[in-house]
């Protein structure tokens, strides 16, 4: 962990940011296991310190993009897990009013751009948006949350060159958690790391430790601050621990048992909790972060539990802004 | 004064007022700056607005088709040029899962004011991959919009409304409608059409011909024939934007003349026409006189050589003797 000395206060936000993920993913496999949850769910159980410490270096009025395993990227840049655990139930309180589920989660008033559910799709769009930023000299950074597998799509190729040549203000941050639903990363790829294809846009790539937060935090605070620069993108990549299956209720049988053994050793809440008492922070303290994550986790649960269905004549509004009537009609 | 202008001419004209009232109104594709595009639609584009807001991309049609995605979500106007509709076929994703879908998913959250240009069609005798006509795949996409103007007057005030609308808007233009000239009305005259206000470019009480783009010029020079030659007065309803339809204007024709055929250059098989004719079917039976009769091209590939090519799409004598069977004349 970083020698770096740190407020305190941020230390504890970061606790608290991760925990609630991990909470939030816990309580949503629970519904799914118990059958209350339509579809599929992706858990991104394992993946807290690298959504979070990515986040923590990004502003209010920054943007995200994320992926298919979305649910930790959203709260980690502040969204609500009443309104998400809400959608998640497809309930009509929920951020897509039930319309969007699991993958599609946005908060537009926070900058969170959408989940995704198609692999890679998300690059693009985050240059997009760092593009509107260069255009209107808005000084807000985009970060594209997205995976190893989503590395090997070509939007990665199209999206990354075009970010690199116009230099905007982009950073593409990769959670290589190794797995491609059931495909070992190294069977398909013949590169080592993601970082090493930064070489081939002639901008910065990193690989740092995913379940260590800070070291995530200093590597895209590093990003965020050459794109601010108008300096252009980095490639920043999280090695990271999917510790669930690809969905949930997936066994993963595909992965040798060494991958749980090692993704449980670099366990990044345990290890930070023992790093927040050796800065000084009182054990009480703590404690109170975790009862408060325990009951907002609960309430999001009640709320989601207990808010209604949509009118199923919801289903033919919002297809379209304008003259939405009759372009569903015919 | 009136003036005679092309139709490229006319969709600069529509696009470059767009860009100068709104600053957040931006092209982006292949070879359209410093070139000026294929068809020179964007020449001096880039002099007048710089490169931020006039992009000449890399081939790299997927990247910056979801690129135009991340802008529209942020409220930039971006309008796509493909060079070819064909090229769709390598950029699909951004515009079928993402643009179309974005509102109805966030449930209305955001917006995509976006606009795909792209021109289609066949007669260049560009063989296969740059000759389709393929309205029917992204009217199958609910979440866009498709326009698909005939003439110079409807291309500028079509893309002028498509560029405002807040939804993903396709424009597919035929590329041998870029060079035709037609009347317009004087530079400083400014004027927008609605998407889903049909145009009758000819008035009939026999048949109606229901018919888009390139084809309302062929459906315009069969009406002539028959007129002339067998006294058929044709109704020739030029829908303009299939998506938003004009069922109106569909459905008051249909009722007037009693007989109808749909007449499209895209491939006949799960067409524009065929459901088209399915609506009529459904809801206006008891008013035809004939069965709903579908031109199209034939369900073939596009072939290069000309006299092969020439006879895969409807011409208008093909459109004469459909009229001649449907009606016994």
């Amino acid at each position: 962990m970083a020698k770096k000395k740190y407020e305190k206060s941020f230390l504890v936000e970061l606790y608290r940011r991760m925990l609630r993920i991990r909470k939030f993913e816990e309580q949503a496999k629970e519904c799914f296991t118990k059958g209350m949850l339509a579809g599929n769910i992706h858990l991104a159980i394992g993946q807290e310190a690298a959504e979070v410490g990515a986040c923590a270096a990004l502003t209010d009025r920054d943007y995200i993009t994320g992926t298919h395993r979305g649910h930790g990227q959203c709260i980690a840049k502040g969204a609500k897990t009443d309104k998400m655990m809400a959608e998640l139930f497809g309930k009509k309180t929920g951020y897509c009013q039930g319309k969007g589920g699991s993958m599609h989660i946005v908060d537009a008033s926070l900058g969170i751009l959408g989940a995704n559910g198609i692999v890679g799709a998300g690059i693009p769009i985050a240059t997009g948006a760092a593009y509107a930023s260069k255009t209107w000299g808005d000084d807000a950074v985009t970060l594209c949350f997205f995976g190893d597998a989503a590395a090997n799509q070509g939007t990665f190729h199209e999206a990354i060159n075009m970010g690199a040549a116009w230099d905007l203000p982009v950073i593409y941050l990769c959670e290589n958690n190794k797995y491609g639903v059931s495909t070992d990363i190294s069977r398909v790829t013949n590169n080592e790391h993601i970082s090493e294809r930064a070489a081939a846009y002639n901008i910065p790539g990193v690989t740092v430790d995913g379940n260590d937060v800070l070291a995530v935090y200093e590597a895209v605070k590093t990003a965020v601050e050459r794109a601010r620069r108008g300096e252009g993108p980095s490639l920043v990549e999280c090695i990271t621990y999917r510790h669930e299956g690809h969905y949930c209720g997936d066994q993963a049988g595909y992965r040798p048992g060494e991958y749980m053994e090692e993704a449980l050793a670099h366990e990044a809440l345990p290890t930070f909790r023992k790093y927040l008492l050796e800065q000084g922070v009182k054990e009480e303290e703590i404690v109170k972060v975790e009862e408060e994550i325990t009951q907002e986790i609960a309430h999001a649960y009640k709320f989601a539990d207990e808010s209604e269905y949509p009118d199923p004549s919801e289903a033919f509004t919002d297809v379209y802004s304008m003259d939405n009537e009759r372009s569903v009609l015919r | 004064m009136s003036r005679r202008i092309s139709f490229s001419a006319a969709t600069r004209e529509g696009v470059l007022e767009e860009m100068r009232r709104d600053s957040n109104v931006m092209v982006i594709g292949e070879d359209i700056a410093v070139m000026g595009g294929t068809f020179a639609l964007t020449r001096g584009f880039l002099e007048e607005f710089g490169p931020m807001r006039v992009r000449d991309t890399p081939i790299s049609e997927s990247g910056f088709m979801g690129m135009a995605v991340g802008m529209a979500m942020r409220g930039m106007r971006p309008i796509v040029e493909l060079m070819y509709n064909d090229f769709i076929a390598v950029s699909l994703d951004p515009l079928m899962n993402q643009a179309a879908k974005l509102r109805y998913m966030t449930g209305g959250q955001i917006t995509i004011p976006m606009v795909l240009r792209a021109p289609m069609g066949a007669g260049r005798r560009n063989a296969g991959q740059h000759s389709q006509c393929l309205e029917a795949l992204f009217m199958h996409i609910p979440g866009l919009k498709l326009v698909c103007p005939s003439t110079a007057y409807d291309a500028k005030g079509l893309i002028k409304t498509a560029i405002r609308d807040n939804d993903p808007v396709v424009v597919l233009e035929h590329k041998l409608l870029y060079a035709k000239k037609f009347e317009m009305p004087p530079e400083d005259e400014e004027y927008t059409i609605p998407l889903g206000k049909a145009d009758i470019k000819r008035e009939g009480k026999d048949i109606t011909i229901l018919t888009w783009s390139r084809q309302v010029l062929f459906a315009l020079e069969a009406a002539e024939t028959l007129q002339n030659d067998f006294g058929i007065s044709c109704e020739v309803v030029d829908l303009r934007s299939l998506v938003p339809l004009d069922w109106e204007t569909v459905n008051a024709s249909i009722k007037k003349t009693h007989n109808v055929l749909t007449l499209e250059e895209g491939v006949m098989r799960a067409g524009v026409g065929a459901d088209l004719s399915a609506q009529i079917t459904e809801t206006l039976f008891d008013e035809l006189d004939s069965p709903v009769n579908r031109v199209a091209g034939a369900n073939v590939v596009s072939p290069f050589s000309p006299p092969l090519e020439d006879a895969v799409f409807p011409q208008p004598q093909d459109v004469v003797a459909a009229v001649r069977r449907q009606l016994n004349v």
